[in-house]
């Protein structure tokens, strides 16, 4: 039966792509395996799929108490020097010329076609040093775009990724669990800033962004630090110590926390072929602030009409949507399913689409191709998910 | 370490059966439900549905993935345990027990003969790594 699992590209629990021994490993490799993490190729790094207690309580408990996430795989930039500000401005899409000191923005880089090359977050860190986070897979992709359109700007790019191990700290309990480790003030923190300090005498940057739709910090550090960090988190969490603990969570929850918070998935809901303005980011692309790479291709397919969005649905007929499925309107091949999956949280069947912009309305219904059975699904508004503040 | 019960014959597709007379209950294996991870969903077939040797007779969705399940051997249904579409998460934590998929009445019990017993499966097993 496994040998027809026929989920997405890129956390598939039976997808091998590339040989065990080429797989990148983070600094918390061993410690996955010691906590029963089942290993995965997620694009060339070996990450744990999911713990002992199941996606479903590892995405369940990030909700309700807190996970613990490696995100050390992520790729970290540096941009220094005295044209950091106007040259990230000009291959980005957000305006970098708003944010202050200890601020940070959700972006996307862009071709000349305004397709997007990746998502990233910028943080200003002073007027003349920014740092990129960008996607695991793309990193490379990310390295050589970014410093080949470096010209002549006064700036020097470091590529940092290996100088930091990257670990999610996400859930309600997030804050008052990373308080016990840390002098510095949480709560005044806001949401999309950070700020520098100390976890549990480790340096480290602490931000407060996530990927769950869940209140949460990001922790920077090195490499070395990692397990102290993680474990000392676990505990601090009370793993272990019964249903209001905090969980190590895998990829797969993390998958399931984006999708029901509505969060796009580079190479899913994002691509070098399709634009931020179709993939509802247009809330990230400021048209208005200047030229940068992609701005007028971007401007003349606004003026045109984007003719297809992404749109979420949710089931209405027994059946599970996957990525990669068509949806079908009036009996004919409309779109195509990006993300989709069982909403563990919601208890629902979800998931995220492009359909033409004609249909891109709330209640439209829509049918979705399952192994060859159109089944009945319905656009709802997005995020599927939003926790109370 | 999977769980492997000596009573019992499997399928190289990670299916198992429990003969008895010429019925031949069916369910997937507990290497087969960890791999999967949660099981949300599963597409049984109806009582009286025919189906041959190595054919797709329904299908079993996780979080993260959805399989095909495969008849290890040729029948027709009797019965189909409708309970499971309450309860999918049993087919994780009781794989040989209350988590059988359906019940047929074999064409031709010699088939069962073919199938792996739980030393050949264990043995299997190992060698897929």
């Amino acid at each position: 039966m496994l040998a027809r699992a026929v989920n997405g590209r890129d956390i598939d629990m039976e997808a091998k792509m590339t040989p065990d021994n080429e797989l990148k490993k983070t600094p918390l490799n061993q410690a996955h395996r010691d906590l029963g993490g089942k290993m995965v190729d997620f694009g060339g790094w070996e990450m744990p799929v999911q713990y002992t207690a199941g996606v479903i309580e590892e995405h369940m408990r990030t909700r309700t108490a807190a996970g613990l996430f490696d995100v050390s795989h992520m790729g970290e930039i540096w941009v220094e020097g005295s044209d950091a500000i106007p040259f990230v401005n000009r291959i980005t899409t957000n305006d970098v010329t708003k944010l202050v000191d200890g601020q940070a923005h959700y972006s996307a880089l862009t071709n000349e076609k305004g397709g997007v090359v990746d998502d990233l977050l910028v943080y200003r860190f002073g007027p003349e040093k920014l740092l990129l986070v960008v996607n695991a897979g793309t990193t490379d992709k990310d390295w050589a775009w970014i410093t080949s359109h470096k010209a002549d700007c006064d700036i020097v790019l470091t590529n940092a990724s290996a100088d930091y191990c990257q670990i999610a700290v996400q859930g309600p309990k997030a804050l008052s669990i990373l308080q016990g480790l840390t002098d510095v003030n949480l709560s005044e923190i806001k949401y999309y800033w950070f700020t520098t300090g100390r976890v549990d005498g480790v340096e480290a940057i602490i931000s407060r962004t996530g990927y769950t739709g869940e209140d949460g910090f990001e922790i920077y550090a090195a490499p070395e630090y990692a397990e102290q960090l993680w474990n000392k988190l676990l505990e601090t969490g009370g793993y272990g110590g019964g249903p209001d603990g905090m969980l190590p969570a895998g990829l797969a929850a993390r998958n399931t926390l984006r999708l029901e918070s509505g969060m796009s998935l580079y190479g899913h809901e994002l691509s070098d072929e399709i634009i931020p303005l179709e993939a509802g980011l247009g809330w990230i692309t400021k048209l208005q602030k200047g030229d940068f790479i992609g701005r007028d291709a971007l401007a003349a397919r606004k003026e045109a009409g984007i003719e297809r969005k992404l749109v979420g649905f949710e089931m209405i007929d027994k059946g599970i949507a996957r990525d990669g499925f068509d949806v079908y309107i009036n009996d004919e091949n409309a779109g195509i399913v990006t993300s989709a999956s069982p909403a563990p949280y919601l208890k629902k069947n979800i998931g995220l689409a492009f359909v033409p912009a004609e249909f891109a309305n709330i209640g439209q219904e829509i049918k979705i191709d399952v192994r060859g059975k159109q089944l009945a699904a319905k656009i709802v508004p997005t995020p599927f998910y939003k926790r109370e503040k | 370490m999977s769980n492997i019960p000596e009573n019992l014959r499997y399928s190289k597709d990670h299916e198992w059966v429990l003969v008895d007379g010429e019925t031949a209950s069916i369910g997937i294996t507990d290497y087969a439900q960890n791999s999967l991870g949660d099981v949300v969903y599963i597409d049984l077939p109806r009582v009286g549905d025919k189906f041959g040797v190595h054919e797709s007779f329904g299908s079993v969705e996780s979080v993260k993935a959805v399989s095909e399940i495969f008849t290890p051997v040729a029948g027709e249904v009797t019965e189909v345990n409708d309970g499971l579409n309450d309860t999918p998460e049993k087919v994780n934590s009781d794989p040989y027990g209350d988590a059988w998929f359906m019940k047929v009445k074999m064409e031709n019990p010699g088939e069962v003969d073919a199938m792996l017993s739980a030393v050949e499966y264990e043995e299997y097993l190992s060698s897929q790594g």
